[in-house]
């Protein structure tokens, strides 16, 4: 009907002012330079050229190296953890994928935060580690520290995203392997596993994403000097003021994101048509 | 039962010790927020000091009303917006709703420090000063496309001739939407809301950026004090943790002890 | 009788495809009317056009000698029965009968009496609080029909409303839609692939392919005179042949000339021949018109379905008699069992 498809024209407004006119905004600051009074933007591939610094090169470097230790550490441990609470019965299913979502409701700075006060200097550990009369360990402002501080962040993710895959998997699929004569391990890995990839995929995209971009955790347990990717940008538009590197660093950003997308969403289709024959589409 | 199942301990003690790892920073957190002292680390006995200051505190108090408030008009506006956005694209034509979509994915999928730039070289493009105000149209514009994404399912479901059945019977178009479609897709409203609210409440990196003019929300706040720690913070948390838990306890329960009353109903 | 609805050159295009082709069609008050096709053909479009969910590229809809097309569906005193019933889910069997009542805000008092009445025409009395979403396929099917005809609008529009029932519960339907229509009084609109259910209910059958009418009449009309091919092969089972009009009450075919009561064609205009299986009989093989060899035998309760291949096609005939496979048999009918159409086609 007519009339209903009119009530999507107003935010078809709406969407064109808040999405894609800054999308334009962050593309056209990427490619300028502040010109002179006549001509407000002067086009430039200056912006790009900059961040090829080796400075700059090395931020990026570390920000994925982060971000992939991050995706790892979450798959090895939130896979078991998916498949356990897959396993049990439904109503603790229920509760225990209850108590991995709360924390993710609660504000993510609080979270990070409670962090400082578990790792710093004279923090709990190593109040416990003197006490037992062992030397203490610097921990706070360390890649450890970041690290931790993601997988802390972003594991929920991961495991709520294989969970869901495991959960929906068709009991007969197991039931039919083992039938065939395939023992626990040998359907674990011939059956359970290329199954539940779809879900390990997005869970990669789920944290692997957000690590490469934020710019709290390595504030809060990096320290001031330590900089990934995300801590360049807020650095350019906050304290320094150069809006137009700025924006192309998040251009550059933007770009490594989409293409890793594109990646996983070849791998997943892939994956996908492998299975076509056994679970379909499994969420 | 899938697969592996030999030993009994192995998944208690592997899924118990990831329980910890989330649960424990959060409950020492908790029970320093209780402390009698300014430490963080070193326990000093039992004292509600903190909650005091954090209630005497005009900055707290005032964060606490921003992230409130802003979170709350935020949420019935996009949720108002977004459904009636949801609606109509589910009438329209495969070449609106795809572009629409597509566009609407974009802040869903962009990481989120280059939406908010994005709204940063808005506001400054228009020349309106960065406040509460462009804190709250940031946070409408991010919603959005959330409640969008939760409604559509919904409505792929629905029977495209209810709508049709309505008006047959005399309803008018609006009449027919309150009555009939609104009803049908209200679980999806109404998770849409919550999405948008919780992603507006807990929001740090958009607000940040687009914030001014010392507004601030409880993330801008917890933010720019985490160089000078403070348990007032420990206390806000506590409380908001509490909160938060107690409404998602209602939220997953309440659902099954009405079911099981439907079942011994019947 | 009243002329309710009259369709006038009605032309439908979706994106280039024509779907209606300029339908003239004239709809009588109290008539039940069946728009017959197989699906594609247009029938489903020209009722949602009558319903107000379309609007048609050309062409003028008159109701009540009153031109609608800009009158939304919430103005018009018509009402649908939808294909899969479009109950509201979240109301209970009273609440979707009163809802257009309620919109129309009459008293709770009238509702309640409107509702019982039509609980108790459909047959559903004491289902008034039921969950509409716990009825079987038949109850959610009488639950729509009341809560349209509760409105008591002058024309029901029903969209194949028994397609989703099973056969048993199909036919026992047909005729309670029969007997709603006649005690209520006012017209049908039905819409149905199915030609059982058209010559079953009808008082009126339009005959509808590729968004053209083939043929309108009562269901006698239509299933003994058959105005073209088209038609003669839809509705029911025939023996479709070519031949020629050699002259009035003259036909040719087969390399025969038969005696045959059409007339008021063209001299040796070539011509389609129906010939329905139960107008045939098998005789003995020297009193038979046509001959040929019995080549398969069904019994299909009632009768036989015997294929008998002549020499230029294979002939159905429907009768009581078996007969035996590979046997010589001749084949008999009268001059009135010929019915000739124009291979002109159309309308």
């Amino acid at each position: 009907m007519r009339t209903f498809s009119n009530l999507v024209k107003p935010y078809i407004a709406w969407m064109s002012v808040f999405i894609v006119v800054p999308m334009l905004l962050i593309i056209l600051y990427a490619f300028t330079t502040v010109g002179n009074e006549v001509l407000p933007f002067k086009f430039t591939l200056d912006n790009f050229i900059k961040f090829f610094d080796p400075v700059f090169l090395r931020v990026l470097g570390k920000s994925l190296q982060v971000a992939l230790i991050t995706t790892v550490i979450s798959i090895l441990i939130g896979y078991p953890v998916a498949y356990f609470i897959a396993n049990v019965k439904e109503n603790i299913q229920t509760l225990l994928i209850l108590l991995v979502t709360i924390p993710m409701w609660i504000n993510m700075l609080v979270r990070t935060y409670a962090w400082i006060s578990i790792l710093s200097d004279n923090g709990l550990i190593n109040s416990f580690l003197s006490k037992i009369g062992l030397p203490t360990v610097t921990m706070m402002y360390t890649d450890f520290a970041v690290v931790l501080g993601m997988v802390y962040n972003f594991l929920p993710f991961m495991i709520l995203s294989i969970y869901t895959v495991l959960a929906k998997l068709d009991k007969a699929l197991i039931a039919a392997s083992y039938d065939l004569g395939a023992n626990r391990i040998q359907t674990f890995i011939k059956v359970v596993f290329p199954l539940s990839l779809p879900g390990v995929i997005s869970g990669i995209t789920l944290v692997f994403l957000p690590a490469v971009s934020t710019f709290v955790i390595p504030k809060f347990l990096g320290g001031g000097n330590y900089m990934l990717i995300g801590n360049l940008i807020e650095t350019q538009f906050i304290t320094v003021g150069e809006w137009n590197f700025g924006s192309a660093i998040s251009l550059i950003m933007a770009m490594i994101i989409m293409i890793s997308m594109v990646i996983t969403k070849k791998f997943d289709k892939n994956v996908e048509e492998n299975n076509s024959s056994g679970g379909g589409r499994l969420w | 039962m899938v697969g592996i199942k030999k030993s009994r301990w192995l998944p208690v003690v592997v899924v118990g010790t990831i329980l910890l790892f989330f649960y424990l920073p959060i409950l020492i957190l908790m029970i320093f927020s209780f402390n009698d002292s300014r430490s963080l680390t070193v326990w000093a006995g039992f004292s509600t000091q903190w909650y005091t200051q954090l209630f005497r505190s005009r900055d707290m108090m005032e964060a606490v009303m921003t992230s409130v408030s802003v979170a709350l008009i935020s949420t019935l506006i996009s949720t108002f917006v977004g459904t009636l956005a949801a609606i109509g694209l589910s009438k329209s034509r495969k070449v609106v709703k795809e572009v629409v979509l597509q566009v609407n994915s974009l802040p869903i999928l962009n990481p989120e420090i280059v939406t908010a730039i994005g709204f940063m070289l808005l506001f400054s493009a228009f020349t309106i000063q960065r406040g509460y105000t462009t804190m709250l149209l940031a946070h409408i514009a991010f919603s959005i496309p959330y409640v969008i994404l939760s409604i559509l399912p919904k409505l792929r479901l629905l029977d495209p001739n209810l709508a049709e059945a309505a008006l047959d019977l005399g309803a008018t178009p609006w009449q027919a939407l309150i009555k009939v479609i609104v009803p049908q897709i209200l679980p999806g409203i109404v998770s849409g809301a919550l999405i948008a609210f919780t992603m507006s409440f807990d929001d740090f990196v958009i607000s940040y950026f687009v914030t001014g003019n010392g507004v601030k929300n409880i993330s801008i706040l917890v933010y720019t004090m985490s160089r000078r720690i403070n348990p007032t913070i420990n206390a806000l948390s506590t409380i908001l943790v509490a909160i938060i838990t107690i409404a998602l306890v209602l939220i997953n329960v309440l659902p099954m002890m009405k079911k099981k009353e439907k079942v011994s109903y019947e | 009788m009243r002329k309710l609805i009259q369709f006038k050159n009605i032309v439908k295009d979706f994106d280039g495809t024509l779907v209606l082709k300029g339908i003239n069609l004239d709809i009588y008050e109290n008539e039940f009317v069946t728009l017959l096709g197989p699906s594609g053909c247009g029938k489903t479009t020209l009722l949602r056009i009558l319903g107000g969910f379309l609007e048609q590229t050309q062409g003028e809809v008159m109701f009540d000698q009153i031109e609608i097309s800009k009158v939304p569906p919430y103005k018009r005193e018509i009402n649908t029965v939808f294909q899969r019933y479009a109950l509201f889910p979240h109301m209970d069997v009273f609440d979707n009968i009163a809802f257009g009542l309620r919109i129309k805000k009459q008293s709770e008092e009238i509702i309640k009496q409107k509702v019982t009445k039509m609980l108790k025409l459909v047959g559903l009395e004491g289902y008034d609080h039921r969950a509409v979403t716990l009825l079987s396929g038949g109850q959610q099917q009488r639950v729509a029909i009341a809560r349209a005809l509760v409105n008591e609008p002058m024309v029901l529009l029903l969209d194949e409303p028994l397609g989703a029932l099973d056969l048993k519960l199909r036919k026992e339907m047909q005729l309670e839609l029969k007997k709603i229509q006649k005690e209520v009084g006012i017209t049908f609109i039905y819409v149905t692939h199915d030609q059982e259910e058209a010559l079953t209910m009808s008082d009126k059958i339009v005959v509808l392919n590729e968004g053209e009418i083939q043929q309108i009449g009562t269901p006698t009309d239509i299933y003994n005179e058959p105005e073209n091919r088209f038609v003669a092969d839809f509705i029911g089972e025939s023996n479709i042949l070519e031949g020629i009009m050699i002259d009035d009450y003259r036909v040719y075919f087969d390399d025969k000339e038969f005696e045959c009561v059409d007339y008021g064609f063209n001299d040796n205009e070539e011509v389609d021949i129906v010939i329905r299986p139960e107008d045939l009989d098998i005789v003995p093989l020297d009193m038979g018109k046509l001959t040929g060899t019995v080549v398969s035998s069904l019994f299909k309760g009632v009768h036989y379905e015997i294929v008998v291949k002549t020499q230029d096609r294979h002939m159905i005939i429907h009768t009581t008699d078996d007969a035996t496979v590979d046997q010589e048999v001749g084949l008999h009918f009268f001059p009135e069992d010929i019915h000739v159409m124009s291979k002109l086609g159309a309308y």
